[in-house]
């Protein structure tokens, strides 16, 4: 019944998100941007579960799991490397450079 | 128009304009506030959506952990002030109106979006399905069922997390 | 063993091969084994000419005039085009094989005195067997591919020989030009054996001259074309203006070389071509005009040239060239006995000339080597007066002169007088033939005035040779000289072979060539002329002679003469002639000069540095890492760019998936 609209507003919601990645420089920022986008995948799959049943429900369940640890790492990557680089500017951290 | 439309669609505006905030404020901190709203804004959805516990897991798993995780880290490393070359230029701002442009015309398919006819359940099976096992019970029926393998391997993986976010952030290893 | 020598001809055509292959090793392992080499050397050529003699011998006495093919084996076997190696011999190539035999020891035994002191001897007698065996193969091949081997082998040998003392840049300058020119017309020989295929559909001999007076219509185009192109390459071969240019310059090799192949062989070889392909000719009436005209021309020009030389040897190459011009209008008028006829009696008295200049060079050399001098020992300005020290050369030498003038009863007359014949015979059909004969006279008046010349110069007047060097100054040893006295009885007797019928004479040669010819004859329009114009022609040529001899003996002061290095530089017509008109000049100035600048500037600067080098080569490269350095721009190491590369990814994905 709300299927339509939520998967309008999930769309948004993750090219928001995409938006964000490009635009930012600042790395935790990025990282925040990645996690709107998980969370407009979560509202897909809660507006389908109405259609395919309580699955949906489950998958949200373990992608809220996986972002959790995802973040966690991540965060801590990002304070390694501040360590290193008395930086979170994502122009100064081209070690891929080459 | 149902009320419960109405509450959607005026809910879906708060999250949208919470997450445009989030993504062009230039202080890591607002953005990061601006970001709860918008998981707010979403768990909202969620109820609305008969999702009544994945809501309040939102709430408190994503609003409450990872948040405060990510304003922790910001605190920690100082970056609370927020500085002009946070954003990227002129170039780097065309790009990303251009690519994420792109991006919402591709999901123009969503136009008819429907399951097919093959998975698709009657109308209000998963809200008879809540009534019978109750709200955290129709969750939790198929994941310690079904989908117990990936729960437990989900459990290694938060393990392997926890051991690496402690050794990555050790001051001397 | 007389029935079965014509077979054994392959052996007269191997011999001098094998004794190539003999003097050539033993000039790489051993070049002092001298002996071995003179052995080896002239004894193939005298065993070549023995295995000739017994072949023509038999061939006189079969029954009938047929030529004999020997066929070896299948050498192109491609398509409708059959060429074997094969060898003729029918009564033209006998003639020639004897010639070439026969001068050819001469020349071999002259050499082994001739070059007796040189460091290359063996590399010499290799090379002149070479020579020898490329020849026969020229005279008896049965085909056009087998001769044209011959032709171009001789090219190669020529050019070998002429730049035998090749660390003088000179020399090998003269070996390059003469090859060089030489191809130019073996192009022609080759587009005339194109066409003879395409038009005759084979390329032998007897199939060619068979077919031809059906398939090619007389006096068309086809035939024309053939021959013109056929005579391109005897003037590239035989020294005929345009390509003449080569044969003066040749003089820088050796003397016995200059006598061997630029006097009695290697330049015949056009003649003879034009009297192989006497039915080819005889089609084409044009053609012919235009081989006596150049031949009558020629000889007229080098005539004049020769008029103001003063290297001995360079008279004598203009002199061959002369010479060659009457062969030319004498195969070219369709008498090809004629032209045969003076080919033969000039090799035997420009032989004799040339080995008797090589005698005095000798005799030069010694004396300035001898007393540590250095003046040209070739300039006649630093002769004079060597009756007294080379009393046998200057006689003999004197014999040959007389010869080439045209004096009776000596070689020389009887073959120059039948050329000139024959020329105003067919001038009742076409008045260009008179003016061929006169020509032709006023060329035979030349060439008695400048041979008198020479030898007034060289052998008669007081010596200028100098003080010291006279008397080192003597006559050759017997080796060389006795080829010469060999030589002057042949120019003695030579003539006899060839009595005209006015002379109440059997005309042996004639009648000898006549299978051969018989074919060519019978399309030509018959001449006759009364005997009375007959003994007219023979006084004027008698006349003629006698005239440039006089006229030499009383115009020419040999005392006036000064040693080469104090003369003064010729000015106005003398200059003219002795600048050989400037022809060099002109070739080079409108056709090496345009291709040197050609190959410099546009070929080499222009595509090959420019376009092949640095649009091709150095472009690519350039290509190639402009290309890198494009890709190069990717990995900047900023994640940022990197994930937008990522959506772009993504981007096309979804376009591709959800169309």
């Amino acid at each position: 019944m709300l299927l339509g609209p939520a998967l309008v507003v999930s769309a948004v919601l993750f090219t928001l998100g995409v938006a964000g990645v490009l635009l930012r420089r600042n790395a935790i920022v990025i990282f925040m941007c990645v996690e709107l986008m998980l969370n407009a995948v979560n509202l897909t799959f809660v507006a389908l579960a109405q259609r395919i049943g309580v699955a949906g429900h489950v998958f949200v369940f373990f992608v809220m799991a996986v972002a959790a640890a995802e973040a966690a790492v991540g965060l801590a990557i990002i304070l390694a490397v501040f360590r290193h680089r008395e930086s979170v500017d994502l122009r100064d951290i081209d070690l891929l450079k080459g | 128009m149902t009320p419960v439309t109405v509450a959607f669609w005026g809910v879906s505006a708060v999250a949208v304009a919470t997450a445009v905030m989030c993504i062009t404020r230039r202080n890591p901190v607002a953005s990061a506030l601006y970001l709860i709203g918008t998981l707010f804004s979403v768990a909202v959805l969620f109820v609305l959506l008969d999702a009544q516990f994945i809501g309040v897991l939102q709430v408190l798993v994503y609003a409450g952990a990872i948040m405060v995780v990510f304003l922790f880290v910001i605190m920690l490393l100082n970056l609370g002030r927020g500085g002009p070359g946070d954003m990227k230029g002129p170039v780097g701002i065309a790009t990303a109106v251009l690519l994420a442009s792109g991006l919402l015309l591709q999901f123009r398919v969503l136009r008819q979006a429907a399951p097919p006819e093959a998975i698709r359940l009657p109308e209000g099976a998963l809200v008879a399905l809540q009534r019978e096992r109750g709200v955290v019970g129709a969750v939790a029926g198929p994941l310690f069922g079904e989908y117990v393998i990936p729960f437990e391997i989900t459990s290694m993986l938060l393990l392997a997390a926890l051991v690496g976010a402690v050794v990555l952030a050790k001051r001397r290893l | 063993m007389a029935a079965t020598a014509p077979s054994l001809i392959w052996l007269a055509v191997v011999l001098p091969l094998a004794g190539f292959v003999v003097n050539a090793t033993l000039a790489f392992v051993r070049p002092g084994a001298r002996t071995v080499v003179s052995v080896v050397g002239v004894g193939v050529l005298v065993g070549a000419f023995a295995f000739s003699a017994a072949a023509c011998a038999a061939l006189a006495g079969a029954p009938d005039a047929a030529p004999i093919v020997f066929r070896y084996w299948t050498w192109m076997p491609v398509g409708d085009l059959q060429v074997d190696v094969a060898l003729r011999l029918d009564h033209l190539s006998a003639v020639m094989l004897l010639v070439v035999t026969g001068v050819g020891s001469l020349i071999h035994v002259f050499s082994v005195g001739y070059m007796r002191e040189d460091p290359g001897y063996a590399r010499y007698f290799a090379y002149l067997n070479l020579f020898v065996f490329f020849m026969l193969l020229l005279v008896l091949g049965a085909n056009f591919p087998v001769m044209f081997v011959g032709w171009e082998g001789v090219g190669l040998c020529s050019y070998l020989l002429i730049g035998f003392w090749f660390g003088e840049k000179v020399n090998a300058d003269a070996g390059k030009k003469a090859f060089i020119v030489n191809r130019i017309g073996d192009c022609g020989f080759l587009v005339a054996m194109f066409l003879i295929f395409r038009h005759t559909g084979s390329l032998d001999f007897a199939e060619v001259f068979a077919r031809a007076p059906g398939l090619l219509a007389a006096g068309g185009a086809t035939v024309t074309a053939i021959t013109l192109f056929l005579f391109l390459g005897c003037t590239g071969k035989s020294a005929q203006i345009p390509l003449y240019t080569w044969l003066p310059d040749a003089m820088q090799g050796p003397t016995p070389v200059s006598a061997l192949i630029h006097a009695a062989t290697m330049v015949t070889a056009g003649v003879y071509l034009v009297a192989r392909c006497g039915i080819l000719f005889a089609l084409a009436p044009a053609s012919q005009a235009v081989v006596a005209m150049t031949g009558a021309v020629t000889a007229l020009f080098a005539a004049t040239i020769a008029l103001k030389q003063w290297d001995i040897k360079r008279v004598l190459a203009y002199s061959t060239v002369s010479q060659l011009g009457y062969m030319f209008v004498g195969v070219g008028t369709g008498a090809a006995a004629a032209g045969i006829f003076h080919l033969t009696t000039h090799a035997f008295f420009k032989a004799l000339l040339f080995l008797g200049s090589g005698s005095v060079i000798h005799a030069m050399h010694h004396a300035y080597h001898a007393t540590h001098a250095h003046e040209d020992a070739q300039d006649m300005r630093n002769m004079g007066g060597l009756r007294h020290h080379l009393p046998w050369t200057a006689a003999l030498m004197w014999i040959a002169t007389l010869a080439i003038a045209g004096v009776p009863p000596l070689a020389g007359f009887f073959s120059k007088d039948e050329i000139l014949t024959a020329a105003f015979a067919r001038g009742a059909h076409d008045p260009l033939w008179y003016g061929i004969w006169a020509l032709g006279l006023a060329a035979a008046l030349l060439t008695a005035f400048y041979m008198t010349r020479l030898m007034l110069y060289t052998f008669h007047g007081p010596n200028r040779t100098g003080e010291p060097q006279r008397a080192h100054l003597h006559e050759a040893p017997w080796v060389m000289t006795g080829p010469l006295v060999l030589l002057g009885a042949l120019t003695v007797l030579g003539g006899l072979i060839n009595v005209p019928p006015l002379l109440h004479g059997g005309a042996w040669l004639h009648e000898w060539l006549a299978p051969v010819t018989a074919g060519a004859t019978a399309l030509l329009p018959a001449g006759h002329l009364s005997h009375t114009i007959e003994w007219v022609l023979v006084l004027a040529a008698v006349l003629v002679a006698a005239a440039g001899i006089v006229g030499a003996v009383v115009l020419l002061k040999p005392g006036a003469l000064v040693p080469a290095r104090q003369a003064v530089p010729e000015t106005g017509l003398g200059r003219l002639l002795w600048k050989k008109w400037y022809v060099d000049e002109l070739y080079d100035a409108i056709i090496v000069r345009p291709l040197a600048w050609l190959s410099r500037r546009v070929l080499w600067e222009t595509i090959d540095v420019r376009v092949v080098d640095g649009l091709g080569v150095n472009g690519s490269a350039r290509v190639a890492r402009a290309a890198g350095w494009l890709g190069s721009r990717l990995q900047t190491g900023q994640v940022g760019v990197y994930v937008a590369v990522f959506v772009v990814g993504v981007l096309a994905i979804l376009t591709a998936a959800l169309r």
